[in-house]
């Protein structure tokens, strides 16, 4: 299929249809409503599930319950809008049923603005709810990486009966970029052996519950939850880098802060600075084993994030305290320049080379 | 005197059978509930696995049951079935009903569950004439938890969190959720029973069986309040508890059909 | 009168007594026993053979202990309603 010019909230979307979507649950927020737009259209056409919610609590209950059918089921929102979800996106973690979420972040805490941000990140990676466990965060930062990955989303999602998240701001869901879609895979019809389906002369019924009473069963079944979770971060860490191989300076960044920080590489780069790019594609399983192993001769990282400094933490673990770790970024709705991340290469080179 | 030694003695005279009249419907599990005794959460779960059996539903019924007392109810009935969160099990099995659309999906509610926490997701539920049953638990109380006031606590009703009685100027007035419903163009069927004796209860299977069969007919929304009791937390024997909700809840609740749409009426003349 | 006869699963009898309260013939009663729940499950008062097979007990009952049997002459029934 040829190249066409998409905008990235639609390009996630008609991904997910041609990933065999069958159903489809959310409820409006900017700025990822054009993916909900795009499915109210499509959906029905195609004979599939799309629903408004009158609400995003609603919203995630009904993905949850479509879930529990064993359908390939999504939603999208944004930050507010994830925080609404959060109850029964940890009911769906401890039920182990597979679904998929699309959090366009925009800026926070509160109602904030509708600014591209990465506010979220320690949300969506660490305290997506109550409870001990963590969705699959994956993080594009271009459109076709965004087709690319929600197709990963579901294959994840029911590989491992577990939560699977695509985290982006909203500059990469509202910008517009040349990309190609995928072949369209029809809606798969039958259901796993554990869905809820109606006995349908099965010898057994099936259950699906976040329940577990007593301290015993809870902890079995934690335990259970923890291996899972662990298989995963031994398979499916994914991250890409630039010029990693002679660098001496390090700069971390995902999504649209990454795109900013590799243009800003490729001019530090002519200085003859010997800067590089880690992109974790994953938040969560987080690549703290690579990192770790560029820390051992990579002696300056800069964490850059559309944030506070979330990200940052993750990477000050993976690569010990003998390195050092800057940060460059703001909340707020503000994305980097390349000649800011820039100036804050060239001081942290300077002070290398003084040390050195 | 057994029934077999009676078939004996009167052998040569009249030969009478043994008929089986009631046995423990297939759509309930073996497993022995949690209730409380005499609680009539357990007559509810046995109605409606009566009516499964009778409409031949247990092989595609899909019970959503939420947080309350009844939130083990997946472990009685002999059906699928899901745990809700909360107040959240309309919209779930929304979800469920969507994309299984040849499955019977019912869910289990208690007041706290459906009147307070959920109202937002079993009344767009509604909206919508989602083609789903509700069977609806209004003992006027909290039960799980322990006691506490719940929307539909009766004026002057004490509970734990209601010591001096519930105070209608401080806290508001019961919810009556059959009218309520009954109100939106989505619900087909939407009527109110008790289960305090047996004439009763015998009235409150016709209306599960009712509501069921407009799942079936996919005629939309469905929901049977049951008035029922809570022995433990209301702090009477469970006969004292039935003569309570009598003389209390159904002035409060009055019993009767809010919404009966015309193509159930119909059945019902035809039968 | 048509007789009657009632099996009650003891086991799962918590004895709260709505099928006594409920039964129109007062045959039931709780026994002097625990059951391993540590209720008194109810019996019926076999030896006054009023039971009449109404049913009514086990329209009371939470906890669908009670399985219901009647007699009733034979040339009413129809062979598919030979349930015993
Ligand atoms: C989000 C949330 N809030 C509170 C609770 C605690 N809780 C469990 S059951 C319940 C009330 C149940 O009452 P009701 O729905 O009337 O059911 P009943 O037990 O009376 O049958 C509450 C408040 C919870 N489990 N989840
Ligand atoms: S607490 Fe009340 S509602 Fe809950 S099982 Fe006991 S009697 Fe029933
Ligand atoms: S109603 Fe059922 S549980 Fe209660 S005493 Fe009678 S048989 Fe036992
Ligand atoms: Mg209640």
């Amino acid at each position: 299929m040829a190249k066409e010019l998409l905008k990235g909230n639609v390009a996630i979307a008609e991904a997910a249809i041609r990933a065999g979507c069958e159903a489809y649950f959310g409820y409006p927020i900017t700025p990822q409503t054009e993916i909900l737009e795009h499915l109210a259209k499509r959906m029905p056409e195609l004979g599939r599930v799309f629903l408004q919610a009158e609400s995003e609590v609603a919203a995630v209950n009904m993905v949850y319950g479509a879930a529990c059918a064993g359908a390939r089921v999504m939603t999208s929102s944004s930050s507010p809008g994830i925080s609404l979800m959060q109850e029964g996106i940890s009911y769906i973690a401890s039920s182990e049923v597979p679904a998929v979420f699309v959090d366009v972040m925009r800026g926070g805490p509160g109602l904030g603005n509708i600014q591209p941000t990465q506010s979220d990140y320690n949300q969506v990676t660490k305290t997506a709810g109550h409870g001990d466990f963590h969705p699959i965060v994956l993080a594009p930062a271009t459109i076709q990486e965004a087709i690319d990955l929600m197709a990963l989303s579901f294959d994840l999602a029911e590989k491992y009966r577990t939560l699977v998240f695509m985290a982006l701001d909203g500059a990469i869901g509202q910008m517009m970029e040349p990309a190609e879609l995928p072949p369209m895979q029809e809606v798969r019809r039958e259901r796993p052996s554990w869905a809820l389906t109606g006995k349908q002369g099965r010898d057994h019924k099936n259950i699906v519950t976040s329940l577990y009473l007593g301290a015993e069963p809870l902890t079995k079944f934690n335990a259970k939850l923890q291996a899972k979770l662990a298989e995963i971060e031994a398979n499916e860490i994914r991250y890409d880098e630039l010029l990693t191989d002679d660098a001496q300076l390090l700069i971390t960044a995902y999504g649209t802060a990454a795109r900013v920080a590799q243009t800003a590489v490729k001019r530090l780069r002519q200085e003859n600075i010997p800067v590089g790019l880690f992109r974790p594609i994953t938040l969560w399983p987080f690549p703290t084993e690579r990192l770790g192993q560029l820390a051992g001769r990579v002696p300056a990282f800069l964490s850059v994030e559309m944030n506070a400094g979330q990200m940052i933490h993750d990477v000050r673990e993976a690569v010990g305290r003998t390195v050092t770790v800057d940060f460059l970024g703001q909340p707020g709705g503000v994305i980097p320049l390349p000649e800011e991340i820039e100036d804050k290469v060239r001081q942290m080179w300077l002070k290398l080379e003084a040390v050195a | 005197m057994t029934a077999l030694a009676f078939q004996r003695s009167e052998k040569k005279i009249l030969k009478p059978i043994e008929k089986l009249v009631y046995e423990r419907p297939h759509s309930l599990d073996e497993n022995h509930t949690h209730y409380c005794p005499g609680c009539t959460h357990g007559i509810a779960h046995r109605l409606i696995a009566e009516v499964l059996d009778e409409l031949g539903l247990q092989e595609k019924a899909i019970l959503v049951a939420p947080v309350g007392c009844a939130v083990l109810a997946y472990n009685y009935f002999d059906v699928d079935g899901a745990e809700a969160a909360h107040g959240r099990a309309p919209a779930m099995a929304t979800g469920l009903k969507r994309v299984n659309p040849d499955s019977v999906v019912f869910t289990y509610q208690g007041d706290g569950d459906l009147a307070s926490i959920g109202i937002a997701e079993v009344i767009h539920t509604a909206v919508r004439g989602e083609n789903i049953t509700v069977i609806f638990i209004n003992n006027a109380i909290y039960g799980m938890t322990g006691g506490q006031m719940a929307p539909t606590t009766i004026p002057g009703q004490v509970t734990t969190s209601s010591p001096n009685g519930r105070d209608t100027a401080q806290t508001g007035y019961p919810m009556q959720i059959a009218e309520l419903l009954s109100g939106l163009p989505g619900t087909a069927y939407s009527v109110r029973r008790s289960l305090h004796d047996t004439r009763h209860i015998i009235q409150a299977k016709k209306a599960i069986r009712t509501a069921f069969e407009a799942q079936l007919q996919e005629l939309g929304f469905s929901i049977v309040e049951l008035l029922s009791s809570c022995p433990t937390n209301w702090g009477m024997t469970p006969i004292k508890a039935l003569d309570w909700a009598r003389d209390n809840m159904i002035p409060q609740y009055p019993l009767g059909d809010y919404k009966v749409v015309d193509e159930l009426k119909k059945k019902r003349r035809n039968r | 009168m048509a007789k009657g006869r009632i099996v009650i699963d003891v086991e799962r009898c918590k004895g709260c007594e709505l099928c006594r309260d409920a039964c129109p013939q007062d045959v039931l009663m709780l026994s002097d026993k625990f059951n391993n729940k540590g209720y008194r499950p109810v019996f019926l008062l076999e030896h006054d053979n009023e039971c009449t097979g109404c049913a009514l007990c086990a329209i009371a009952c939470p906890d669908a202990c009670i399985t219901v049997y009647r007699q009733v002459p034979q040339r009413r029934l129809h062979p598919a309603q030979t349930a015993v």
